[in-house]
């Protein structure tokens, strides 16, 4: 199965780190993060609400939660998360596929999403990205999803397959 | 009522068309739907298909079946499906009045999403039969 990406590469994006300010006033830092923030992590997905779980991730149990972060956090993933007073609040990633390619999963606490957090995270993984040498990232995401794919497609993400449950979107770096 | 079995926890005997197309899942689908037909009386028909999107043929895909049943003494019926799989399934249990369609589907991305496989979203989506999806 080979996948589609768009023609033309997306502009730069911005890199880590960054202080930003969302659209409630609050002061951010995003930066990249590696398996030292683990613990952190878990605690963030502990208070994930589980309604908003999509396509069985995040998990709901500590101990899945930890398994799923030890993949996720590998030497060969890139991560990124925007903390507020010290604490994750998101959490964005980008995990190599068989191909090489690389696919982009992104996850804000309730309290900060509608507040331009998950375009500030999604660019600076991307921006991340550019600055590793990738080149093709996807994702899929569940049709019913309007806010993740209005998110999407406000970066440059292009939809590439829609004939199934989840859409697949696609960007080149 | 008296006896071991109640009624209640006796689960109800089916006539059951499982779909193997040669996935993990859909060998795990085999063994665990042998284990419910074993407990419960259901009387299982085993359809291979190939599926485009594993790399298996028919007939490797009957031999992987006929040795999983052997293992454990159970006895199913096997037949082979042409044409377009999910299709075929939904108007052969329907035709057939098979009472349960079970699939396995929804392998995970190394990522950890659950991906349905397309024929598995079409038996979804069109069966009029109950379906079970093992994942």
């Amino acid at each position: 199965m080979t996948r589609r990406y768009p023609d033309d590469p997306a502009d730069a994006f911005p890199r880590p780190p960054r202080s930003v300010t969302d659209g409630q006033g609050r002061t951010l830092s995003i930066d990249v993060i590696d398996t030292s923030s683990t613990e952190a992590l878990v605690g963030m997905y502990e208070r994930f609400d589980p309604a908003h779980r999509a396509q069985g991730i995040p998990p709901v149990r500590e101990q899945a939660i930890e398994r799923w972060l030890e993949t996720i956090l590998d030497a060969d993933c890139l991560n990124v998360a925007a903390r507020h007073q010290g604490d994750p609040i998101g959490h964005a990633t980008l995990v190599p596929d068989n191909e090489g390619d690389y696919e982009l999963a992104i996850f804000v606490l309730s309290e900060y999403q509608g507040a331009g957090v998950g375009t500030m995270l999604l660019e600076t993984l991307l921006g991340h990205a550019q600055e590793t040498g990738i080149e093709h990232v996807w994702l899929t995401v569940e049709r019913w999803n309007n806010p993740a794919i209005a998110l999407y497609q406000r970066v440059g993400f292009e939809t590439t397959n829609s004939e199934r449950f989840e859409i697949e979107m696609s960007i080149r770096l | 009522m008296s006896g071991i079995f109640d009624g209640s926890s006796l689960p109800d005997r089916m006539h059951v068309l499982l779909g193997v197309g040669g996935s993990e899942l859909s060998y795990l689908a085999l063994e665990e739907t042998i284990s419910r037909a074993e407990e419960a009386g259901d009387e299982l028909t085993v359809a291979i298909f190939a599926n485009e999107e594993v790399d298996a043929a028919p007939d490797a895909i009957e031999a992987e079946v006929t040795e999983t049943l052997a293992a454990s003494s159970f006895e199913a019926t096997i037949r082979h499906i042409e044409g377009n799989p999910g299709s075929e399934l939904v108007s052969i249990a329907d035709r057939e009045s098979f009472d349960r369609i079970v699939l396995g589907s929804g392998k995970r991305s190394t990522l950890g999403k659950i991906q349905l496989g397309s024929i598995a979203e079409f038996v979804l989506l069109n069966a009029q039969t109950p379906v079970t999806l093992i994942r």
